[in-house]
């Protein structure tokens, strides 16, 4: 504890998060979360101004998933903490450490339907990690610190703080605990030694042995353990789609993610595989198919930090409950000490290779100039192997799956697991702020980019130069290619009639727009964006009806996929 | 398998909607819940009987374990649990012989009888789910108006 000083509730808020080393907050300002907002102008924490607060939301998630430290939104009360829900909901599906800090009626107010009042912590129970509702302003200094120690450890995730607006302005005697108590909550667990020696012994023991990396894996920065297991035992790497780049996808052993919308060789060889080594996953259904086929036949080995994880989507043979980084370290240290170091090709690695070398090959892409794995491909030759890449939800995040080899682990970030669409764009201003000093490049659809577009305003007027690259197809085209696939080519409501013209919209925000219509000028567009101060659309007009591929059919199995012709 | 879940929580204000919630959002079902303060008045201790596999019963005790206002969550085994549920039932009289016949059938499973008039009585049963089911079976004969149910109480039994 240190001493006492008297102040508000907003002071005391603003206070508490320069302690958690809060450098600046996205929000938006509205009536009941005033007084926090006049704090900005006593205090050294920057100010983000967002035009949605859902964006607001996401570009905390940006800078929380880059930085690894909760990211922080402000939003008012009512409609603005309903803004904020879907970023909430967002963070909470790839357990993304946030903080949202959401202006509240006053006290004596909340139940009587006033205005701009919403019952934000009940509707936001079921995604936030936790919720406080501080009702007397000597308790925000700790609800602060519990706040940011909630979300950023264990399994991370989203923290709403809703202050009414009474609590803002009260003054209080307030003291700044260093240390406290949460009698419920136990994010660490000692992974179990003689678990992962088990597991070791298991993987030793099987024939057809391969590693499934989850987001896990990124989240717990568990990337030089990882490849030391994969490199000593010579097992093939599969990621989960959130776990792309958990393993440098241009390595030997990597095959790329698996999934409904994986690399054709990833998937082959997980069904092909008679163990797993699963690391940080939940086992999403757009991971594994059909959660009875894909355990058929397959021993798993399930390493996570959340004990509610294992059995929940499979069934796992050993479980090693803990921070995955942990867990991994202890099986290099086993390795050591075991002396195990593979040197020959099984006939198994073999296969695996002489796979990965036939898809690598002959996997059927776009014929045309300007076709997504073409562009994707030139993106990829030019970036800096440090840049970060966030996607939006769509045809053009898949294809950033299939076709954007990640080197450097940790550089792929996307909503994967609420999918939500407009995410990318605000999340890459997050995560330019996070990481300033390397290029960062939202890989867009026109669909999504239009959901959270108005974020160019904070990208200029902040000076946060991040790079939209639009493969604009002028349709939803994922959806478009589902109605293709299973609704006989019936197209409703996915034509976007190549409205806006997303150049001149750039233009109009004052940032650069580009339009690349080959692929001599997609290369100077990227060049020209890296080499800008001022944040750039690159627009890429292509085919609107180039499918995904390959395709696994919701419901079916792995091994089901379907291929391009 | 029908499962008696104990769950210690900190005594504030929306935990049991969280607690609530967590089932209606997992897709899993509650039987019975009964909510009352412990000895601490820190603590309130919520006990939730339901009826799923026991794959899905694990799987409810982790998530209720990982929630952040849950002090403590247990799986009582039945065999070694004290557990009881009060039950009041208003049942009808339609002869003179009704009341002495629901009279000795309250005395066989030990319950209380209250508020007799002419055309109804009532009677305070203590008992098991079981035994209460199979004494509403018993009364069911002479007309049901009205049960109320507590939902079951239990601690485990010491050295359990």
């Amino acid at each position: 504890m240190n001493k006492m000083e008297t102040m508000s509730g907003a002071k005391a808020l603003m206070t508490a998060m320069e302690k958690e080393g809060v450098k600046q907050v996205f929000g938006l300002p509205g009536g009941a979360n005033l007084p926090m907002y006049d704090e900005f102008a006593r205090c050294d924490i920057r100010h983000i101004l967002a035009r949605h607060e859902q964006s607001a939301a996401h570009m905390a998630d940006g800078f929380g998933r880059v930085s690894r430290k909760p990211g922080v939104c402000f939003a008012t009360s009512g409609p603005g903490a309903t803004n904020i829900l879907t970023g909430i909901a967002t963070a909470q599906a790839d357990s993304s450490p946030m903080v949202a800090v959401t202006g509240q009626v006053a006290v004596n107010m909340i139940g009587r339907d006033a205005f701009q009042e919403s019952d934000i912590i009940g509707m936001a129970n079921p995604v936030v990690k936790y919720a406080f509702q501080p009702r007397n302003a000597i308790e925000i200094p700790g609800v602060v610190r519990k706040g940011f120690y909630i979300a950023e450890t264990g399994r991370p995730g989203p923290v709403l703080i809703d202050i009414p607006k009474d609590v803002q302005t009260n003054k209080a005697e307030m003291t700044f605990p260093d240390e406290f108590k949460i009698q419920g909550y136990h994010p660490w667990t000692d992974p179990d030694i003689a678990a992962v020696e088990k597991a070791l012994d298991m993987i030793l023991n099987s024939e057809r042995p391969i590693i499934l990396a989850g987001g896990g894996t990124i989240i717990s920065s568990a990337f030089a353990e990882l490849q030391s297991v994969a490199e000593a035992l010579m097992l093939p790497v599969v990621t989960t789609f959130k776990g792309k780049g958990a393993f440098p996808e241009t390595h030997p052993l990597s095959l790329g993610p698996i999934g409904m919308h994986g690399h054709a060789e990833a998937n082959k060889m997980m069904a092909e595989a008679d163990c797993v080594l699963a690391i940080g996953t939940r086992f999403s259904d757009r991971s594994v198919g059909t959660f009875e086929a894909f355990e058929k036949r397959l021993k798993i080995i399930h390493m996570d930090v959340d004990p509610a994880e294992i059995g929940k989507n499979q069934n796992a043979q050993i479980a090693v409950v803990g921070d995955v980084k942990v867990s991994l370290r202890i099986m290099v240290k086993l390795l050591m000490k075991r002396a195990i170091k593979k040197s020959e090709e099984s006939i198994w690695i073999k296969h695996v290779k002489e796979t990965k070398a036939y898809w690598k090959e002959n996997l059927k892409i776009h014929p045309g100039e300007m076709g997504a794995a073409k562009i994707l491909r030139k993106l990829r030759d030019i970036l800096p192997k440090e840049s970060i890449i966030t996607t939006e939800v769509g045809q053009h995040q898949m294809w950033a799956s299939l076709f954007y080899d990640v080197i450097q682990p940790g550089t792929f970030f996307s909503s994967t697991g609420l999918g939500t669409m407009g995410w990318g764009f605000p999340a890459s201003i997050g995560a330019k702020v996070a990481r300033p000093d390397v290029p960062v490049v939202d890989i867009a659809g026109d669909g999504s980019f239009s959901m959270t577009e108005n974020s160019l305003a904070t990208a200029v007027l902040e000076d946060i130069p991040v790079i939209v690259f639009i493969l604009n197809n002028s349709i939803l085209g994922m959806v478009a290619q589902w109605q293709r696939t299973f609704y006989d080519r019936r197209m409703i409501g996915v034509d976007q009639q190549h409205c806006p013209d997303y150049v001149k919209l750039a233009e109009s925000y004052g940032a650069q727009g580009i339009r690349a219509q080959s692929m001599d000028e997609l290369d100077k567009a990227i060049k020209t964006a890296l080499s800008s101060d001022v944040a750039t659309v690159i627009d890429i007009p292509i085919d609107p009806e180039e499918d995904v591929l390959p395709f696994v059919a919701p419901g079916t199995s792995l091994s089901d996929m379907i291929l391009p012709s | 398998m029908w499962a008696i879940l104990s769950i210690l929580v900190e005594n504030k204000p929306g935990i049991l909607f969280k607690i609530t919630h967590l089932f209606r959002a997992r897709n899993f079902n509650i039987d019975s819940i009964s909510v009352g303060v412990t000895d601490n008045p820190d603590y309130s201790r919520i006990t939730i009987t339901t009826i799923e596999d026991e794959k899905r019963v694990v799987q409810i005790v982790k998530q209720l374990d990982k929630m952040i206002d849950t002090v403590e969550v247990k799986h009582l085994d039945e065999h070694k649990t004290v557990y009881r549920e009060l039950s009041i039932f208003k049942i009808k009289l339609s002869n003179a012989n009704d009341s002495m016949e629901v009279n000795k059938l309250a005395n066989a499973y030990g319950g209380k009888v209250h508020d007799v008039k002419t055309e109804s009585m009532m009677v305070e049963l203590t008992a098991t789910p079981d035994q209460i089911k199979a004494f509403e079976e018993l009364v069911k004969p002479f007309g049901i108006i009205d049960v109320a149910r507590t939902g079951v109480a239990a601690l485990q039994r010491s050295g359990a």
